[in-house]
């Protein structure tokens, strides 16, 4: 429908300078320009590397998402962007550019939570997200099971992680095994060559009085260093592919099993997974098994739009602007700490919505 | 002509129109942390003030720094996406140039040094033969490994005022005025000088740790 909101995201809260363009639920464009190469022999992510990147590649994406979308900037309706949460300095230069952008052009400034955007962009893929939503949030930084009654003003936390995020324990594991970084997509690559039962590691928090929706994967990181370790020790040869396959399976295990349990308490139907962890091909194959199994409905959008992109702040400044929630003002901060209860930072003063030009 | 410069590279956040002859509005703020929320409100302000619309500017003019990054960074962005926004023309000059600038004006002839703060006890620093004339830098030291080079001229930015034992002769301005930066570009575009890229004057490589190799749980 030509009537729906087409909005332009801007995304860099970590490595990934994203830049997307949707039309409501539609995407339009999704142009990503990554720094990960630059951060590899750092083993992860450097945030001032990351930070000078973001200010190189800010106006040659945005460039490149309104030619992929065959649009002049003139033609959208608002400009979003990721206040947070995420690197300081890395958001900085997507917050100043989202409202250079929007002064220039005259379009409302919509600054976004990051986490509540992981969610919406699943509407790009599967269409309206049911509300309530259950979403499970995986990624090198978050681990969190998210309920959401309206994305745009209301995302509850019900669990978290309460150490290392699942994506650091496959980046920590893959160091291990000498695998290289980031770890995500080897580990889940040599699992597939591996038997997932060939070790027994440990499942964090699910003893029968650990929190319900809370996740734990530091002891599970320390069993695999530790089990491969002693191999080592006694010049036994390090099974990689068993090793990986037997920690993904248990990171997955115990993901899949909160989710559909976070799913069933609160009476809910449907299941989001997002984040980079939600690429990982065997929680994906978990997740679809066990939710076929509990009459669960599972949303996962491609991996592309998994990972942190532009398309996913957009998609929220779509629907913020599809609700008529009022735009952001122009001293909008970057908050590396935003909680996830605050999906969209709101206008502060007079200036709010109102755009001088 | 009509200019809308800023700089973020200092503690000072400045933005000032300029219509080629005058300042016609200037706003600064001193405030090391804010720079990402201050900017965009001067920018606005000093367009009201000065009674211009955005899409009426010819040029943008943005300091390169050096300047501690985070901060600098916000003025450079801002400067690309309005340069791309409005298909304008956006123009680098080095901070410290805007300050020996001011200096001239406010009747330092030269030589001199201007200084601003690097943190970690260093500073950005170059030395001018004349407001307009920049001899050496910008490059970043320790105070004290420049008092040779430094000694007896005077020097202006808030780099000085640090470290009094290196600098003895401290002039004004000590901050940033976007109103200079702005002038020094207008007498610059009428003179046909060339300007530096909007790219930012790090001067420093990135802190990145490399983490030593793998650490192992098992005990020794
Ligand atoms: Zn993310």
């Amino acid at each position: 429908m030509a009537d729906e909101p087409l909005v332009l995201g801007i995304e860099t809260s970590c490595d990934e300078t994203g830049v997307g363009i949707v039309r409501g639920h539609t995407l339009l464009a999704d142009a990503v320009a990554s720094s990960v190469d630059e951060h590899a022999r750092f083993g992860g992510v450097v945030p001032e590397v990351a930070s000078r990147a973001h200010l190189e590649a800010m106006v040659p994406t945005i460039q490149r998402a309104l030619k992929e979308a065959g649009l002049a900037a003139s033609d959208l309706d608002g400009i979003a962007v990721t206040a947070g949460p995420g690197l300081a300095g890395a958001l900085l230069v997507g917050v100043s550019a989202a409202k250079a952008y929007a002064y220039a052009l005259g379009k409302p400034l919509y600054g976004v939570n990051h986490l509540a955007s992981h969610i919406c962009v699943d509407q790009l893929e599967h269409g309206a997200l049911p509300e309530p939503t259950m979403a499970l949030l995986v990624s090198g930084g978050h681990s969190s099971l998210l309920l959401a009654p309206d994305i745009t003003s209301d995302v509850r936390t019900l669990g978290s992680t309460i150490d290392d995020a699942a994506g650091e324990a496959f980046d920590k594991v893959a160091r291990v095994l000498g695998l290289g970084f980031p770890g995500g997509p080897v580990v889940d690559k040599r699992a597939r060559e591996g038997d997932p039962q060939a070790i027994r590691f440990p499942r964090g928090l699910t003893g029968s009085r650990d929190p319900l929706y809370d996740f734990s994967f530091s002891g599970l990181k320390t069993a695999v260093a530790r089990w491969v370790e002693e191999r080592r020790r006694e010049g036994v040869e390090v099974p990689v592919a068993d090793v990986a396959a037997s920690f993904q399976e248990a990171v997955t295990d115990v993901l899949t099993r909160k989710a559909i349990r976070a799913c069933r308490d609160n009476g809910v139907d449907h299941l989001m997974i997002g984040g980079g962890v939600a690429a990982n091909s065997r929680l994906r194959s978990m997740a679809q098994e066990r939710c076929a199994d509990a009459g669960i409905e599972l949303r996962v959008p491609r991996p592309k739009l998994c990972t942190d992109n532009g398309a996913m702040v957009a998609a929220l400044g779509a629907e913020m602007v599809a609700r008529n929630v009022a735009p952001s003002s122009l001293d909008l901060p970057a908050d590396s700490s935003l909680p996830v209860t605050e999906p969209h930072i709101p206008g502060t003063g007079a200036d709010a919505g109102h755009v001088h030009r | 002509m009509l200019l809308l410069a800023f700089d973020t590279a200092t503690p000072a956040v400045t933005a000032a129109v300029h219509d080629g002859t005058t300042v016609l509005a200037e706003s600064t703020s001193i405030d090391a942390r804010r720079h990402g929320e201050l900017l965009m409100p001067a920018v606005d302000h000093v367009l009201r003030e000065a009674g211009v619309r955005l899409d009426a500017v010819t040029g943008i003019v943005v300091g390169v720094g050096p300047g501690p990054y985070t901060g600098l960074r916000v003025g450079l962005v801002t400067a690309a996406a309005f340069g791309d926004a409005l298909g304008i023309p956006v123009h680098g000059v080095c901070t410290l140039d805007g300050l020996a600038y001011a200096a001239g004006v406010a009747g330092l002839g030269g030589p001199f040094v201007v200084a601003t703060d690097a943190r970690r006890k260093e500073v950005y620093w170059a030395r001018y033969d004349g407001p307009r004339t920049r001899a050496t830098g910008p490059a970043v030291d320790r105070p004290g490994d420049i008092a040779a080079e430094v000694a007896g001229l005077p020097v202006v930015g808030a780099g000085a005022a640090l470290y009094p034992e290196v600098f003895a002769d401290v002039r004004p301005p000590a901050d940033q005025s976007a109103g200079a930066l702005a002038a020094l570009a207008a007498a610059k575009l009428a003179d046909g000088e060339e300007f530096l890229p909007p790219l930012p004057l790090y001067l420093r490589r990135p802190d990145a740790q490399v983490p030593a190799a793998y650490k192992a749980v098992l005990p020794k």
